[in-house]
Formats: C-alpha cells, sequence, structure tokens
C-alpha cells in the first residue's frame, strides 16, 4: 500500500527556507504569507489483512525512528489503501 | 620517561571530509589515532572517540540523521554510556544531537548560506574534559565552515542547560555565524563526556593554519584521555 509522510517545520520554529520562498514569491508580485517548506516521503508499505491502522502505526514508527525530528517536525500520515 | 600516548578513535563515514585533518592534528598533539569504520561494529581499544566533520551519507532526510544508526554509532553509544569520552565536531555534532546523545538539534544557517570563516568563541566552561586547558572567559579563535549550523533547543531546555552548565562555547558578540539560540557554538551531556560543538578545532592547531586555539580543546581531550589510561608501574 502507498502511503505519504507530510514532514513540517514546527509552529514557531524559524524556517529560514519557507522565509526566502516568501521573499522570491512576492518579488515575482505573489500577494503571499506565512510560507513553510517541508518535505514529502512515499513509501509503500505492507497492508495485512486490511489493517490499516496496524499499517498506520508501523508508518508512524518510521517517522519518530528516523523521517522526522519531533524537536523541530511535525509529521503527518496518509495512507492510499486504493493506489 | 615518555608521556603515554592515548588512543583516539576516529570514525569516517561515507561523506566524512575531516577525518583525516582531526587525524594528523590528534598525532601532532601528542595521541596516537586510530581510524574506525562506519561499518565497524565495535571500536578498538581506546581512550577516547572523535567524530569528525564532513556530509555523512550526503546530509540526506537530515544532518546526521542516517549515520546515527550505523553500526559504529551503537558501538559509539555503548562506549559514551560507560563513561568514555566523545567529541563531535561540526557534522559530529549534529550526529550526536540526532543519536540522542547530546540536547538539541542543528538546523540550516538563519542565513541560508554556508559559511567559511573564523569566528571567535567564549569558554563558558573550563572544568569540562574537552576545555580544561582553557580558562573560563578566554576566547579562542576557531574556523566554522557549515550550512547547518544552528543549534536549536526550545527556551525551556536552553535554560535547563544553562543551569546545569552544559553551554560549554558561545560565539562572541556579534560573531554568531548561524543563528543558533543562546549563541550556543557547543554544548555537553548531562555528564560532559560527551561535547560536541560546529567550530572546527582541528583546522586550527598551528600558527600557520591561522590559529593555534584548537589545540586548546584537542589538547584537553588528549589530557583528560591519557588520565583514562591504566597507571604503568
Amino acid at each position: 500500500m502507498r502511503a505519504t509522510v507530510l514532514v513540517r517545520p514546527k509552529q514557531g520554529i524559524l524556517d529560514p527556507q519557507g522565509a526566502a520562498v516568501e521573499a522570491s514569491l512576492r518579488q515575482l508580485g505573489f500577494a503571499v504569507g506565512g510560507v513553510r517548506v517541508g518535505r514529502i516521503v512515499d513509501l509503500e508499505v505492507p497492508l495485512v489483512d486490511g489493517e490499516l491502522e496496524q499499517a498506520r502505526a508501523e508508518v508512524r514508527r518510521m517517522c519518530e525512528r528516523l523521517l522526522a525530528n519531533p524537536l523541530i517536525e511535525s509529521y503527518e500520515i496518509d495512507l492510499h489503501p486504493g493506489g | 620517561m615518555t608521556r603515554p600516548r592515548p588512543r583516539v578513535a576516529i570514525v569516517t563515514f561515507p561523506g566524512s571530509t575531516d577525518d583525516r585533518d582531526t587525524y594528523l592534528a590528534v598525532e601532532l598533539l601528542g595521541g596516537e589515532a586510530v581510524t574506525v569504520w562506519h561499518a565497524d561494529r565495535c571500536l578498538p581499544d581506546v581512550n577516547a572517540v572523535v567524530l569528525p566533520g564532513g556530509f555523512s551519507y550526503g546530509d540526506y532526510l537530515r544532518c546526521g540523521a542516517i549515520a546515527r544508526f550505523s553500526p559504529a554509532m551503537r558501538a559509539v553509544e555503548e562506549f559514551a554510556d560507560t563513561g568514555g569520552l566523545v567529541l563531535g565536531i561540526c557534522n559530529g555534532f549534529q550526529i550526536l544531537c540526532e543519536a540522542g546523545l547530546l540536547p538539541g538539534v542543528l538546523r540550516p544557517n538563519a542565513s541560508l548560506a554556508f559559511v567559511c570563516r573564523e569566528v571567535a568563541v567564549r569558554v563558558e566552561r573550563a572544568d569540562t574534559p574537552f576545555t580544561t586547558r582553557a580558562e573560563a572567559g578566554q576566547r579562542l579563535l576557531l574556523p566554522v565552515k557549515h550550512g547547518h549550523g544552528a543549534w536549536h533547543a526550545g527556551e525551556g531546555l536552553l535554560a535547563r542547560l544553562d543551569r546545569n552548565g552544559q553551554i560549554v562555547l558561545r560565539y562572541g558578540a556579534g560573531e554568531n555565524p548561524n543563528g543558533s539560540v543562546g549563541d550556543v557554538a557547543a554544548v555537553a551531556n548531562e555528564r560532559a563526556n560527551v561535547v560536541g560543538l560546529m567550530p572546527h578545532p582541528e583546522h586550527a592547531v598551528d600558527p600557520l593554519l591561522g590559529s593555534p586555539d584548537g589545540a586548546t580543546i584537542l589538547g584537553s581531550l588528549l589530557d583528560a584521555a591519557r588520565d583514562r589510561l591504566p597507571a604503568i608501574v
């Protein structure tokens, strides 16, 4: 099953990359604010007996151990059982 | 009588760039440098470990995030748990933070630009095994070269570390090259047997290199490592 992990800089954490992208967008004439840059990790995990919650817990463990640093990043998990 | 040479392991990860300089600096200052490959599952018989600078595993995901799971790091964690001396320089500092051996995390420089220059740091603690050759308040001139050197900790954590005396070096006033909170340049764990710093002492061990001040840090480490050698009778 495909899963998508969305990792974001936590609220209140200075995001210089987001600030640079925002400045660049404004320079291009876009009225924009609050730009934050995160990262997406697409991955494939086994879905055993249709146990979605089990798969979600496994991806959560991946996030806690490696994909996100909880000091500065938050994460969201999207599962795609159909696709 | 010759003084015994403390043995210092230097761990090379794929993408390490400063392992050779660290090796040469340790030997120049009277230590015996021993190379360790990231895939090695155990450490040789050594009195200290240095994790050198560089771009381990291409800095993929986050700096140090992948290196921390290498077999050699498991051995380094055990070494640190038993009170062994561990110094992380630049990427080594990032690895130690990701591994949870040091508090906080290194983030991209606030300027987003790679910085490569000499900075002045102030010694906050002269009683760690890494700073005994310095005096508290002493100014050291050391080179930095990094894109992800902004050490970050929440306000509560920073205050606690300050109270515990775990902030070892701070950038001088107006010298902070990366936007680290509290101008922090080096931190220690609670037992002060593990320290990480962004500046590079191994690149500054001789006046010909611009500054000899790095020898203050590495020399202190060698003194402490020497103290851990069994007495020769």
